[in-house]
């Protein structure tokens, strides 16, 4: 598994046209920012990439940020081309998605964007109330949302995902509903539905410091995941993962991609990558990014992945898919049967009634689903490796 | 007299041993290092501030708990050598008996006074101890050069206070190095040399002594009569155990072999002795061969007063954490432990120990020197069980008092306290101890600002929250000082803890009848801030016998999961994860509720005065 190149890229545009309240993300407003240079040093960073980790039949991409769709339709196609001359060999399958906010693709940009391969975008809507949007700090109106979805799929994007957020402040269990229906409305493919966290250097983290976030309570919150949970499987989507939910084969295979603990390139400020066996995350500030970039790639930190963090990891993110965690996939990648490593973690928390096994495989169970952190956490540092000569 | 002899006794003449007695933060250690450096004792290089702190810990919370003695050569103003030795003192409360048996090494004593603060409650405790032991005081005024000192006023103090002559007090500033020859001088001509008959049977007293892996237990004595010397075969007076001298020395300030340490010196012992137990503090050193007839005056057995369970987090500590206990037991006779099993807790200890702080320095210490993660039961102090059945029991754990139908009634220790506060402070002070169940004693005004209030109160409530709130009620200002005076009847119940609607045994506590319900009530509440939510609903219950006097439920907690997690968190999420992992690692699974080590410990953060 060490040997094999990723299969999948994510490349990082770190701009926005507007910083929203939640975001901790590396992103900068882009009025001022210097986006060429940016994508030269991006350029750049994808040759000294593939000099060292030569590309293979590539299955998913993934272009997020920021806002990728802040680039103007001519930064849009230099971007699209050189993603294509630096990994040129794409599976018949593959799955290419951009991050796009409602209002932010104009038909001539969606139309530079599936020449250049794109065929997946995942709309940032985020809820359907003007002023919930407002209050995040979002700048698209509710109108945008439908308006974009129709302009992709008349241009010829038919895989189309829109994120909803919940835990809103101010959001009523009633707004969560309204969002849902309005969502299902549009008939995307995908919905990745997210609670919002508050992180540390945010705007809203400054706001509850000071209790001036009136976020719902907790037993609110439950009831807008448990009915986003129904309604959407109602709906015919089903949910393959924690917090995302797909028709029938229109699952994310990039984002699968992470939670199968698979690798992937990371290209641009701040993303990271893994490859080989090493975990590594790029440098942040775009100038520093562009600098770096000139004497090769611009890693800020790697982390060799231990073979037991590997497996932890593989616990970790894979118990997030309905799935989940196959006994077969895991002695075929690590050699070693799961019951042997984690086989205590396991019944204890099988015994909570945190985890179930089925066919061979273990996934979460209602309970799990909402204690995940109790379930990911207990597998750190309790695994048991047998193999000799690790 | 042969020529020997004389010579001893010219000798004997130009030893002065004397030790400073002061309030916590009056200068203590700051002038006791200003003398070793006017001495000559160390060189600069080697000084170190505060050189006779030696513990990390000591140093931190400037308390000193090992004692030291130093060996100061010095040349007077009148031309002639005399050797000072400084023997320090604990500055804590819960070390009186030390403190009284390294004054008894002494013959004089500088009492050190802050020019600012005047006499505390602490310092008069000590200069009682030191007109115990008929040492000569010698007043020294420190920190004249604080802008708010006021030596005048702070001399007035100590003749009013304390009934001394202070007209010849030395005005100093240790910081500065004023008045430190002047100091040195005064105990040249005021401090008597050591009295003592060199040609008597050996008479020494242990003031202290510390474990030495390579050379077993070090004594620190006084030759009090005769002498002592290597190959000698002595006897502990108080345990009839007998050892051969192997070494001999003074602490110069470093610890240096000599061949005998004649009357009146100060020095150091080894004899092989495995166990600081063998060696007690004010225990009476005498020659096998050749005894004393009585051992000196003061010999005191020491019992711990107060008691705390010691578990270990993680159970499988539980042979390290019985080492580091064996350990640190080498160094210090007054701790106790033995084996105890808790139900909610495993397997751990209960201890014993002479206070508060000195619980807290064990428990400190086992935890960063020996790297155990402990859990600590809230302490007791010893009751007296006299049951309907005749028997008469003595309880250091809480869990162990009989039903109350067994018992006819209950004792508990009871200590005298002297609070010095300003006068505005007197009405809270009054009002803290009348809520601690207290018996006024005495009200006296030392002068038109300061009151000293004597109250008797139980030990048990002291050990809950005394101090903090009698320091917050008096904005820092009050002085605190208390002896032992016995037991007393009270009307004391057991309160049980129940979790999920299973006794906590860690959890019981001993409260007087009247404040029950209150503490039952206050003690829940405070379990239910601590305890963080588990994924079901859990009451707490307060029970007496087996009524049910307090009920909080801590609610269930609905979700906890992280929504997003893409590859490149994945670093970033494991850390989140691994947090909450660590905090969980802190906690104690009792039954299968997850209860954090302060829980344990909550029933001494009740604040009483919030009513």
């Amino acid at each position: 598994m060490n040997n094999v190149s990723p299969r999948s890229i994510y490349i990082h545009i770190p701009f926005c046209s507007h910083k929203c309240h939640y975001c901790d993300f590396t992103a900068y407003v882009v009025g001022g920012q210097p986006v060429d240079e940016y994508l030269d040093a991006l350029e750049r960073e994808m040759a000294w990439t593939v000099a060292e980790i030569p590309p293979e039949e590539i299955e998913t991409i993934f272009i997020g940020g920021g806002t990728p769709t802040v680039l103007d339709v001519k930064q849009m196609e230099r971007l699209l081309t050189a993603i294509r001359r630096y990994f040129p060999f794409w599976s018949d399958e593959i799955e290419y998605t951009i991050e796009a906010n409602p209002g932010t693709t104009e038909k001539e940009k969606l139309e530079v964007m599936l020449a250049g391969g794109i065929n997946r975008i995942s709309f940032g809507a985020q809820t359907f109330r003007p002023d919930l949007l407002a209050n995040i700090g979002r700048v698209h109106s509710v109108s945008d949302i439908g308006r974009s979805v129709e302009t992709a799929r008349a241009v010829g994007i038919h895989n189309i995902s829109l994120d909803l957020m919940f835990g809103l402040p101010k959001q009523t269990v009633a707004d969560m509903e309204e969002a849902i229906r309005e969502g299902v409305a549009l008939a995307p493919e995908h919905f990745s539905v997210y609670s919002l966290k508050v992180e540390e250097g945010t705007v809203f983290h400054a706001k509850l410091l000071q209790g001036k976030l009136p976020l719902p309570s907790e037993e609110d919150e439950l009831m807008m995941y448990q009915l986003t949970r129904e309604r959407l499987q109602a709906a015919g989507y089903s949910q393959y993962e924690i917090s995302n939910f797909a028709r029938p084969g229109k699952e994310s295979k990039h984002n699968s991609t992470y939670w199968k603990n698979n690798p992937y390139y990371g290209l641009g400020a701040g993303a990271h990558g893994y490859a080989r066996g090493v975990r590594h995350v790029n440098v942040k500030g775009v100038g520093e990014y562009i600098r770096r970039c000139e004497k090769g790639r611009p890693i800020a930190e790697t982390l060799d992945v231990t073979r037991m963090e590997a497996m932890e990891n593989e616990m970790i993110l894979g118990l997030r898919l309905e799935e989940g965690v196959h006994e077969g996939r895991f002695r075929e990648r690590f050699d070693v049967a799961l019951a042997v490593v984690f086989g205590d973690v396991l019944a204890t928390l099988e015994k909570k009634d945190l985890l179930q096994k089925e066919m061979g495989r273990w996934s979460l169970t209602e309970k799990g689903l909402l204690f995940g952190n109790d379930v990911f956490s207990a597998f750190l540092g309790e695994g048991v490796d047998h193999v000799v000569g690790r | 007299m042969n020529e020997k002899n004389r010579q001893q006794e010219r000798q004997q003449e130009k030893i002065r041993n004397f030790s400073i007695i002061a309030h916590i933060d009056h200068g203590k250690s700051t002038l006791a290092d200003r003398i070793l450096e006017h001495t000559g004792a160390l060189s600069d290089r080697e000084m170190q501030d505060q050189f006779l702190d030696s513990m990390d810990l000591e140093r931190e919370r400037g308390i000193t708990i090992k004692l030291q003695s130093v060996r100061l050569p010095y040349k007077a103003k009148d031309g002639q050598d005399y050797i000072l030795n400084l023997i320090d003192t604990p500055g804590h409360v819960d070390f009186t008996y030390e403190v009284s048996r390294s004054l008894a090494a002494c013959e004089g004593a500088l009492l050190v006074v802050d020019a600012a603060q005047g006499v505390e409650a602490q310092t008069m405790a000590n200069v009682y101890l030191a007109l115990d032991n008929d040492l000569e005081i010698l007043p020294v005024i420190n920190k004249i050069d604080l802008p708010s000192a006021d030596p005048e006023r702070v001399r007035q103090e100590i003749e009013d206070l304390i009934g001394l002559d202070a007209s010849e007090a030395v005005l100093a500033s240790a910081k500065s190095g004023i008045g430190i020859e002047e100091i040195l001088e005064q105990v040249v001509t005021q401090v008597p040399a050591p009295a003592g008959d060199s040609t008597a049977p050996l008479k020494a007293m242990i003031y202290d002594s510390l474990y030495d892996a390579y050379k077993g237990v070090i004594t620190y004595i006084r030759v009090v009569d005769g002498s002592i010397k290597k190959g000698q075969k002595v006897r502990m007076m108080a345990t009839g155990k007998e050892f051969e001298v192997t070494e001999v020395g003074v602490f110069a300030p470093r610890p240096m072999a000599r061949e005998e340490l004649a009357v009146g010196e100060v020095g150091f012992m080894v004899a092989s002795i495995k166990n600081v137990k063998d060696t007690r503090v004010g225990d009476t050193i005498t020659d096998a061969n050749r005894p004393a007839e009585e051992p000196l005056a003061g010999y005191r057995r020491i019992n711990p007063m107060v008691f705390c369970g010691m578990y270990p987090v993680d159970s499988s500590d539980y042979d390290d954490l019985r080492e580091a206990l064996e350990k640190l037991e080498l160094n210090d006779s007054s701790l106790r432990y033995e084996p105890e099993t808790s139900g909610a807790l495993g397997f751990g200890f209960r201890c014993g120990f002479l206070g508060l702080l000195h619980m807290e320095i064990i428990q400190e210490r086992i935890e960063r020197e020996y790297n155990i993660p402990l859990i600590t039961t809230a302490p007791s102090v010893v009751y007296n069980v006299y049951k309907t059945d005749g028997e008469v029991i003595s309880i250091e754990n809480p869990t162990h008092m009989p039903p109350s139908q067994q018992v006819e009634y209950v004792e508990e220790p009871y200590v005298k306290a002297s609070i010095m506060v300003p006068n505005d402070f007197v009405g809270t002070v009054m009002e803290l101890c009348q809520s601690k169940r207290g018996e006024y004693v005495d009200m006296r005004y030392l002068d038109a600002n300061r009151v000293n209030i004597v109250y008797q109160l139980p030990l048990a409530e002291i050990v809950y929250d005394f101090f903090d709130q009698l320091k917050s009620g008096t904005k820092g200002y009050a002085s605190f000082d208390y002896e032992m005076i016995g037991y007393k009847t009270s009307k004391l119940v057991k309160m049980d803890i129940l979790l999920n609607g299973e006794p906590v045994d860690a959890l019981s506590f001993i409260v007087h009848h009247d404040k029950a319900y209150y503490r039952g009530r206050l003690f829940v509440e405070k379990l239910k801030e601590l305890i963080p939510r588990q994924m079901f609903e859990v009451p707490i219950q307060a029970t007496i016998g087996n009524k049910v006097v307090a009920r909080e439920t801590i609610r269930a907690q609905r979700k906890n999961v992280l929504a997003k997690c893409y590859g490149g968190d994945i670093s970033r999420k494991r850390k989140l994860l691994e947090k909450q992992k660590e905090g969980k690692k802190r906690m104690k699974a009792v039954g299968n509720v997850e209860v954090p080590q302060e829980a344990f410990m909550a029933v001494l953060q009740m604040d009483d005065s919030k009513k």
